[in-house]
């Protein structure tokens, strides 16, 4: 198993480092939203898998040949093989890192729901319900303001006064559009599994980059929808309006738009024609794959075994 | 039938805009004043009274008799408190951006400006 253990490990690395700073820095993603995100997803679970992988099978290796035959001689003889104190450390380590990455994830799944609940409450009191428009609330506040507020069974879309007075119509449908597609495609739970993993990982910068990157992935995605009811002048002038919140009043200025993902999110609607077909293809394939390897690793030898 | 959630908006907006505090009764007597409600139950708005009191949105006065209920804090701090859930975290966003902040190239700048003329 100690070879197992060294692929896993250097996979591990692999994805901890070189592979998302590279696909963070890649600028496809901006033509294929959806599939960066796929990958995204593939390399922070693969990631996981091959980290824990490697310690596990590593400590586990004086006990068989394959893990799920030495977690059944654990299980049989108890503690009773000759352990090495490295091997003890692995094991030890598998078991902290797997607890704290799942620990992890249910508080901030705990804490963004209480936040989520009081500040669904406070929408209720405070807006009222767009009489065309069930999903969506009014919320009485210059700011210009457009967010949705997912919840377990039904999301609700939040404007605000300053935003519809700021906008023209179509504008506002674009932002509609925009806020309908983070609903039903369920942003949401992508963005908190990325939070919850940034969150576990404060002293690891590549994770607080996926969460951007994701972040900035799920507007894209938003954008694309849009993109199908307004035509791309409007879009963008929107994105530009509600992103802009520092100078509401003022039309701001086109050409010194510094802030980096707006700046990008306008700019694509222009340039960017999507991926190819097989390029797709070929991202989602090595998605599958990046999980594929290090579960083959892990479990393969061990069910082989079994049968 | 408005749903729980409209009745407790109308019940704060109510004690927002009053300046005593009120009894269930004189709420009762309050939404009743609005034609398109249909009469409601002294019991159910005593409920939706304690459920909003619970929520912290709603203080009871009980050195009367009846209760006395006035909103906790004024309409104006609560909408802030939901602006500060929405923009503060835009603004940490923005400070985490404000360090890969680039300059847009002349040619980024004729393209965002074709565009948007558009």
């Amino acid at each position: 198993m100690e070879v197992t253990s060294a692929a896993l490990a250097v996979l591990a690395v692999a994805l901890a480092w070189p592979v998302p700073l590279w696909l963070g820095r890649a600028s496809w993603p901006s033509r294929s939203p959806a599939a960066a995100l796929l990958l995204w997803q593939a390399i922070a679970l693969a990631g996981g898998l091959s980290m824990i992988g490697a310690l596990l099978t590593f400590g586990l290796a004086p006990y068989g040949d394959d893990l799920i035959g030495a977690g059944l001689a654990l299980l049989a003889t108890g503690f009773d093989a000759p352990v090495f104190f490295w091997h003890v450390i692995a094991a030890c380590g598998a078991v902290f890192l797997g607890g704290h990455l799942l620990l992890n994830l249910a508080l901030t799944v705990w804490r963004s729901e209480v936040q989520r609940r009081r500040h669904a409450q406070l929408v209720r009191l405070l807006s009222s319900p767009l009489p065309d428009n069930p999903g969506a609330r009014l919320l009485d506040t210059p700011a210009p303001v457009a967010y949705c507020l997912p919840g377990p069974l039904t999301s609700v879309t939040v404007f605000s006064a300053g935003l519809v007075s700021l906008l023209s119509g179509d504008e506002l449908q674009a932002v509609i559009e925009h806020e309908k597609a983070h609903v039903t495609q369920r942003h949401d739970i992508v963005l908190i599994a990325f939070r919850a993993w940034n969150a576990s990982l404060p002293w690891f910068p590549i994770a607080s980059r996926a969460e951007r990157a994701v972040g900035r992935l799920v507007e894209m995605l938003a954008d694309d929808q849009a993109r199908r009811v307004v035509v791309p002048a409007v879009l963008g002038r929107a994105i530009v309006l509600v992103g802009a919140t520092d100078a509401p009043e003022a039309r701001p200025d086109w050409g010194r738009l510094t802030n980096d993902d707006l700046r990008a999110r306008v700019i694509r609607l222009d340039r960017d024609a999507p991926l190819t077909r097989s390029a797709t293809a070929l991202v989602a394939a090595a998605a599958v794959a990046l999980v594929l390897v290090p579960t083959v690793l892990i479990l393969g030898p061990g069910v082989a075994g079994l049968l | 039938m408005a749903s729980l959630g409209e009745l407790e908006r109308a019940i704060m907006d109510l004690l927002w805009s009053s300046d005593t505090a009120l009894s269930a009764y004189d709420l009762q007597e309050r939404l009743a004043a609005d034609e398109s409600r249909k009469q409601l139950a002294a019991t159910t708005v005593l409920t939706v009274l304690s459920r909003l009191e619970n929520k912290g949105f709603v203080a009871r006065e009980r050195s009367s008799r009846p209760h006395r209920y006035s909103a906790a804090a004024t309409r104006e701090e609560h909408m802030a408190e939901l602006m500060h859930d929405v923009l503060g975290s835009a603004s940490n966003r923005t400070a985490v951006l404000e360090r890969f902040i680039g300059q847009v190239s002349p040619e980024e700048a004729d393209a965002l400006r074709r565009l948007l003329a558009g």
